[in-house]
């Protein structure tokens, strides 16, 4: 391999963990309050409420079965009003972003979902409010379960970021649809197609260790 | 005597998908200040709903819950949380939060009711040695026993200084040797404290041990409600007879024969009756069951005895029991 493809795979690093742990946050930041609300306002929870459940639960389900390479597309016009381009790292967390919140807000409903009913029920009984039992017990408990699936999540924005290379968004993905399938050159493909497989799984352990070492 | 609860004829009634289930029907009692009620029935008689009642975890269809004079329903959601800090609850499955420490667990009421830092860690310390777990107060519950953490569940329930506990099967789960362990427990705080303590369970043993009153739930119903001791020795509905008696005793020797029950407290069980009758009479009787439980610390025995074929022969039997103060009953065939 030629100095600047090893160079060109370096950035392609830095790009894709930018790309990945920057669009996770975000996702993070919209999806977990989504999931938390999803949860809370379903049939029998804590602040039952048809409407909002119902209503957000079709948004989530709708942008959740867009493919994201058709959601990637769809978004352009959105990306490039948030971000001025519609190509380039930065414009690909956008839509790295929106695709990943309704996963998130899924999983997050699902850990919570785990919570015993019995110690929400020993919280209500000792005088707690619904967004006390939330925060305080609810959260606190699903930790463990929570962390796996960010790890989950994680590991899914670094595949759907490869994808973004093909509309013009940077890092390995980028580097291996370019250098090493329109050009041929298969050990640059298949480099980049090991150093994603290794930093999924490197995610993947961090996180299962996270988890382990707070179950208590 | 003050009236901690007064429950006027409720009803609870589930609907789900157009079916109704009523769980509780027309049941009325109230629960003196200071007392251990218990709450006694099947699996499925009410017993789990009614106790939710208590601290409004469910809302009655008809009927009022009055906690000192107070009517539960009546309360708005934040007055209701307060007088909760006032109800404390333990649970079968403990439901402490396997990711905080004891303390932290101990300290939780108190961080609702927003107690100061230091006073919580006070109090947390105080309830841990009340129920003699000091030493543990860094470990994770996981790392308890099942009587341990129970133990972690009353300090944490004791944190809020209550003016009553409410025990929903807490004993259940537990081996009968740590049962026995937190039932003195619950004893002691109610003796120490003046702590008024409800007990559900559907053992006749948690009740004899520590109950004051028992109020025995069938079918959504109130089927009696006494003094232990009383309910005890002349149950008078079947749904008590069935949780006080032995329910397998030999079978008689002839399928038709009379039998009788008879049951006596400690006084008398130093008396060989069955011989005086014997002796005295020369009629014989069957025993198909006999056994002696201990009551609120008087001892109690009862028997199930097959009477002779002869009808006078019968009655000379009864009335030589019923002379010397034994309580008899007809005991109905299955």
């Amino acid at each position: 391999m030629s100095d600047y493809i090893i160079e060109a795979i370096k950035n392609g690093i830095v790009e894709t963990l930018e790309m990945t742990f920057v669009s996770a946050i975000l996702a993070y930041a919209i999806g977990m309050p989504a999931g938390i609300i999803l949860y809370a306002t379903s049939r029998g929870r804590l602040m039952e409420n048809r409407a909002v459940n119902i209503i957000l639960g079709f948004i989530v389900n709708v942008m959740r079965s867009l493919p994201f390479l058709i959601l990637l597309v769809l978004l352009i016009p959105f990306t490039r009003l948030v971000t001025g381009s519609s190509i380039g790292t930065v414009a690909s967390m956008v839509p790295l972003t929106v695709g990943t919140i309704p996963i998130v807000a899924r999983m997050v409903e699902a850990s919570l979902c785990e919570v015993q009913p019995g110690i929400i029920e020993a919280a209500v009984s000792m005088g707690a409010s619904p967004l006390y039992v939330i925060l305080h017990f609810i959260i606190p408990e699903a930790t463990p379960s929570l962390l796996q699936g960010a790890a989950i999540n994680t590991a899914t924005v670094l595949g759907y970021s490869a994808m973004a290379g093909v509309i013009g968004g940077g890092g390995l993905g980028a580097i291996a649809l370019q250098y090493g399938y329109y050009r041929y050159q298969k050990e640059v493909l298949w480099t980049t197609v090991t150093l994603l497989v290794i930093m999924v799984m490197l995610i993947q352990e961090a996180g299962i260790i996270l988890a382990k070492k707070k179950r208590k | 005597m003050e009236k901690v609860y007064e429950l006027e004829n409720i009803y609870k009634t589930y609907k789900n998908e157009g079916k109704e289930f009523t769980a509780l029907k027309d049941v009325s009692l109230s629960v003196n200040e200071g007392e251990i009620f218990g709450i006694i029935g099947m699996s499925g008689a009410g017993k789990s709903t009614l106790v939710r009642t208590l601290n409004r975890l469910e809302d009655v269809t008809k009927g009022s819950v009055k906690f000192y004079g107070q009517d539960l329903a009546a309360l708005k959601p934040r007055e209701l949380r307060n007088v909760r800090h006032s109800i404390s609850m333990i649970f079968q499955s403990f439901n402490l939060l396997n990711q905080r420490t004891v303390i932290e667990n101990v300290e939780q009421p108190l961080r609702i009711a927003k107690k100061p830092k230091k006073e919580r860690r006070d109090t947390a310390r105080e309830m841990l040695k009340v129920v003699g777990l000091e030493e543990k107060e860094n470990v994770y519950p996981s790392r308890l026993s099942g009587g341990q953490r129970q133990r972690v569940a009353i300090a944490r329930a004791l944190a809020s200084e209550p003016k009553v506990l409410l025990c929903d099967e807490a004993t259940s789960a537990l081996d009968p040797k740590i049962t026995g362990e937190i039932l003195d427990l619950l004893k002691a705080i109610n003796k120490e404290r003046k702590l008024t303590i409800i007990i559900i369970t559907h053992e006749m043993s948690v009740v004899e041990k520590i109950c004051d009153r028992v109020a025995i739930i069938d079918d959504g119903k109130l089927a009696e409600i006494g003094p232990v001791a009383d309910v005890f020795s002349r149950p008078s509905s079947k749904a008590a007879k069935k949780l006080v008696f032995p329910s397998n005793p030999f079978d008689p020797s002839d399928p038709e024969g009379r039998l009788i029950r008879l049951v006596f407290d400690g006084l008398k069980a130093s008396e060989p009756f069955i011989a005086d009758l014997v002796e005295k009479t020369g009629k014989k009787v069957n025993i198909l069951s006999a056994n002696t439980r201990s009551v609120g610390g008087i001892g109690y025995g009862q028997m199930i005895l097959e009477l002779p074929k002869d009808k006078d022969d019968q009655e000379t039997v009864i009335s030589f029991f019923r002379e010397r103060g034994l309580s008899v009953t007809e005991v109905e065939h299955e």
